[in-house]
């Protein structure tokens, strides 16, 4: 007999059998079932259905039914009881139900927040990065020295409707009045929160904890103020752990509960709904955890683009609002221009009718590419979009600011200074793409070529996708059983499209880059010219010993000109080899330009 | 089980209306339900808060924070005026003195001790909701506002800028297909809603305007002619606020494009007759288009008539359903749907899709992804 109620706290690991989960985005509501089948963890059916968060519908939970009642269509197991709910199981030989159900969200727009610091570099720096680690859309940042005048602040402050306000400053022990003073534009400026005109805004103060008090005063009506550890407690430590867990915290207690129909979801749930785009950063960093590497996780939608990135254990993400490919995808052309996105197209399209198919797209954002030249068109786009979101996130994601170092003077030589990017493409061995122009392109060379033209990794680098977006409901399933997470991760979440080989530096197109070997699965050797690209097949489950050798001038990672050898995983795709140099550069010449861009796709057969 | 729905636009000869007319904060409701009412009538109206203004008052007069309370020659809560001293130092020996002086007409609101900031919060500033179309206040929104009701003739638009306005509906274009150019705009068409066919040329653009119409409408237009009247390009559907003097709607798309046939037959039906028009457009979660809205009654007309409010409409794909075709290479495309095969199909862009079979007037039929097409709502 199963039971259609929800516990409060998911049962032990041993014990989870059956999951169900479900990712409630802004359009789709995107359901799970993962099984337990002789002994391993095997994500087994998918379902989906419309987001029902808004009129006339205003609850989130009835496309949550629509979307697990695919599930129990497919897999023939009873999941939703008479009343809509999602049925626990009441012993492991239960035929119907599951034993924990889970969720994280993303619908209504997300977790909106405004940030603010003292210092732009250094303490509001740090609270857009514990904001955006935590999944939150970040609308503004206000620092005491962001150029804007004070009155420019509050009334950027009074238009903007964040779901909470994350406040930091100081160091603790340092001054107390800058940090005071903030709040103190906060507070007269009343911003009014985005859902419900009845609650109180939340804002968490992260600051010098000797300012807790007066900040206390400041707030003293009219907000739910909470007070966490400093997330920069001193210049040289940033601890940001205490700031995100609250913010979860008030977006499942304000945010969620002011939603259409999340009171129902949270008392459903095993676990804390989670933003979705937190969920991704979870199970990015246990895999780049569990697998001891550096990774770079992209999520390009319709109006956002998510960049994540696990460098030495350091954990970032980015969020780059209006690059995307359906409502932004004006604001992508606009800001790469339409000549640097051209640049990717080998056939011949007229600029003046392509802004109007642009246009067509951004106020029809669900309509699909059906021509080839459309196809092509939107590929071009995307490399610019994921170009200009990897450039942000670089610029985002750095060694922290303001800290004074310590030099020997062998380090005066060295270009590695605070505020230095932790991105270095030569570490970066797995880069996973998801996003429907990337999980959805039509053959897996498109999405590899379009990683590799946007991404520009160097060294060895694994190429994965998402296979049908999964990583979200892996991120929150990570929080109760951790292990199901990582199999189901790398048994069905990963498509491996294979390993790409590309040295640092540049030459002369037609001289020689670099020599390669391969023994094992495949045994074969060649050379390569700059310029030139070469697929070399290897399935996705074998693996060889690669040796390149790189010529005087390029890099493979050890130095300029030395060998390296590495192992290397094939992949639906293959091993690819790419000795265009880095930066990737197209010749100016319109007919070179094509005849160049067409060798390229040729080489991968990335549009037969 | 889930079900799959198209999105459509609205184009009614005749639907009920409901206009939810609510001040962004509480006021006052000046008007009751049953009382007719014209489109620019205030239905309800308060007053915002005024702006804030931060004055570093200690650090102005040198003085420590602590001690700002004891400078001030203002209470919290009294009034200022721009320029008048609201607080002073204590010199040296009572000799040179710094007076600070208020940065804004208003009132003081707050001193503070530990930062030494004084704000002053200006003038409260009206706001007004008008009712936005002419008819009969069904329903009264305590403190928020009114929902006025008519029977009116309905058309969305695809995109538009500008917002909300009113006018006489005057037809410029004697067909769908005929572009609207410069040398169909007239000074008779001041204060008027303009309606074109076809795309909108700069010319009529920037004509229209000329001439004082109220708004612009018509089948396309061309982006890079949209860029140059707006001085910049629109990155993201988020449009209404714009102050240009005139409202822009377009019914079909960017580029060369007719207006629907039965959208200009509708429009055309009404020429002379009041219609009230909003070119914002919103496409994000929670959808919004432009639309233009005819009364059809002086009085209430709505009552027992399905609703309609805003957003875009969504519908189930039948066989024998009116479509239009929204993306290359059909674009514009109008016709009924043929078939509906189950199995998805390969495209020309080698992606596996769910397509559909569009019937064209001239009895020609093409195969198009089902996610390119959108109803044709009546």
């Amino acid at each position: 007999m199963s039971l259609p109620h929800a516990a409060k706290s998911p049962p032990p690991p041993d014990r989870i059998q059956v999951i169900v989960a479900t990712d409630c985005g802004s359009t789709t509501t995107k359901a799970i079932l993962i099984e337990c089948v002789d002994g391993h963890y095997r994500q087994t059916q998918r379902g989906e259905a419309p987001t029902t968060v808004e009129e006339p519908f205003a609850d989130v939970t009835l496309g949550v039914t629509n979307s697990v009642t695919e599930l129990q269509e497919l897999s023939g197991r009873r999941l939703i009881a008479d009343d809509g709910t999602v049925i626990r199981r009441t012993s492991p030989t239960d035929p119907d139900g599951c034993d924990v159900y889970i969720s994280t969200s993303s619908a209504g727009g997300g977790l909106q927040m405004m940030v603010a610091g003292v210092v732009r570099q250094m303490t509001a720096e740090s609270a857009k990065r514990a904001a955006l680690g935590a999944g939150a859309i970040v609308m503004d940042t206000i620092a005491s020295n962001d150029q804007r005048k004070p009155y420019e602040q509050i009334q950027r402050i009074r238009e903007l409707r964040p779901d909470m306000v994350l406040l930091s400053g100081g160091t603790d022990g340092g001054d107390q009045k800058k940090v005071v003073e903030l709040a103190e534009l906060i507070a007269p400026a009343k911003p009014r929160p985005r859902f419900g005109g009845e609650y109180q805004l939340p804002v968490i103060f992260a600051g010098n904890k000797d300012a807790a008090p007066a900040v206390q005063r400041v707030f003293g009506q009219g907000f739910d103020l909470s007070v966490v550890p400093n997330l920069r407690p001193t210049l040289e430590q940033e601890n940001l752990g205490p700031a995100r867990d609250r913010i979860h915290d008030v977006f499942l207690e304000h945010v969620m509960a002011h939603a259409p129909g999340y009171d129902k979801l949270i008392a459903w749930a095993d676990a804390p709904i989670m933003p979705t785009p937190g969920a991704v950063g979870d199970i990015l960093q246990t895999i780049a955890r569990k697998r001891g590497i550096n990774a770079v996780g992209v999520d390009i939608g319709g109006a956002t683009t998510d960049v994540f990135s696990v460098f030495d254990g350091a954990f970032n993400r980015t969020v780059s609002a209006n690059l995307g490919m359906s409502y932004s995808i004006s604001n992508v052309c606009a800001e790469a221009t339409m000549p640097r996105i051209l640049r990717w197209v080998h056939l011949p399209m007229d600029e003046r009718e392509l802004r109007n198919r642009v246009k067509n797209k951004m106020i029809r954002p669900t309509t699909i590419p059906q021509t080839l030249e459309a196809l092509v068109f939107e590929q071009a786009v995307a490399r610019e979009a994921l170009r200009l979101s990897y450039e942000q996130h670089k610029a985002f994601a750095t060694t922290l600011k303001g800290v004074q170092q310590q030099r020997t003077v062998g380090d005066a030589f060295s270009q590695a200074a605070a505020g230095a990017t932790l991105v270095d493409n030569m570490k970066l061995d797995l880069l996973v793409a998801s996003g429907g122009v990337l999980s959805h392109a039509p053959r897996m060379e498109q999405t590899a070529l379009m990683l590799i033209d946007s991404f520009e990794p160097e060294g060895f680098t694994e190429l994965a996708k998402d296979s049908i977006f999964m990583m979200p409901h892996l991120g929150v399933l990570a929080s109760v059983h951790p292990d199901a997470a990582m199999e189901v991760f790398e048994k069905d979440c990963l498509i491996y499209l294979g390993t790409c080989v590309a040295p640092r530096g540049q030459g002369k197109a037609g001289k020689p880059c670099f020599a390669w070997e391969l023994r094992g699965a495949v045994n074969a050797k060649g050379t390569m010219n700059v310029g030139d690209m070469q697929l070399v097949p290897l399935a996705h489950d074998a693996q060889c010993e690669m040796t390149v050798t790189p010529e005087k001038g390029f890099d493979m990672g050890a130095g300029p000109g030395k060998a390296v050898t590495r192992t290397v995983r094939g992949g639906t795709v293959g091993l690819i080899l790419d000795a265009r140099g880095r930066a990737i550069e197209v010749p100016g010449e319109e007919g070179a330009r094509r005849a160049t861009i067409q060798r390229w796709l040729d080489a991968l057969s990335v549009y037969e | 089980m889930a079900k799959a729905f198209t999105p459509g636009l609205k184009v009614s000869a005749r639907t009920g209306y409901r206009a939810r007319r609510v001040l962004p904060i509480a006021g006052d409701v000046v008007v009751k339900v049953g009382d007719r009412v014209g489109a620019d009538a205030v239905v309800a109206q308060t007053f915002m808060e005024g702006d804030a203004f931060p004055i570093r008052a200690a650090n102005l007069m040198g003085a420590n924070p602590k001690d700002l309370p004891s400078l001030m020659l203002v209470k919290v809560g009294e009034r200022v005026t721009k320029d008048m001293p609201i607080a002073r130092s204590k010199g040296i020996f009572g000799m040179m003195r710094t007076d600070v002086k208020s940065s804004a007409d208003g009132t003081l609101e707050s001193v503070s001790d530990s930062t030494g900031m004084v704000i002053v919060r200006g003038p409260a500033q009206p706001v007004a909701v008008r009712a936005y179309i002419a008819g009969d206040v069904v329903e009264v929104l305590p403190s928020e506002g009114v929902v006025v009701e008519n029977a009116v003739a309905l058309v969305q638009g695809i995109f538009g800028v500008g917002g909300e306005t009113h006018g006489l509906l005057a037809m410029a274009c004697a067909a769908a297909g005929e572009t609207l150019d410069e040398k169909h705009v007239t000074p008779a068409m001041k204060d008027a809603i303009v309606v074109g066919g076809a795309r909108m040329t700069a010319g009529a653009i920037r004509k229209a305007k000329a001439v004082g119409a109220a708004a612009i409408v018509s089948g396309g237009i061309d982006d890079q002619d949209l860029r140059d009247f707006l001085g910049h390009d629109i990155g993201v559907a988020v449009t209404g606020s714009e102050k240009l003097g005139i409202t822009i709607i377009v019914t079909e798309g960017f580029g060369d494009i007719a207006m629907a046939q039965r959208t200009f037959a509708l429009l055309g039906g009404h020429a002379g007759r009041m219609a009230s028009v909003n070119g914002a457009t919103q496409i994000r979660a929670g959808v919004m288009r432009p639309e233009i809205v005819i009364p059809l009654e002086d009085g209430r007309g709505g009552a027992g008539e399905s609703a309609a409010a805003g957003g875009a409409v969504a519908g189930v794909l039948e066989i024998g359903t009116p479509v239009r075709v929204i993306r290359d290479p059909h674009f514009g495309v109008l016709g009924t749907v043929a078939a509906l095969p189950e199995q998805p199909a390969v495209l020309g862009s080698g992606s596996k899709a769910r397509v559909l079979e569009v019937s064209m007037p001239d009895g020609r039929r093409i195969t198009v992804p089902r996610a390119n097409v959108e109803l044709i709502e009546g």
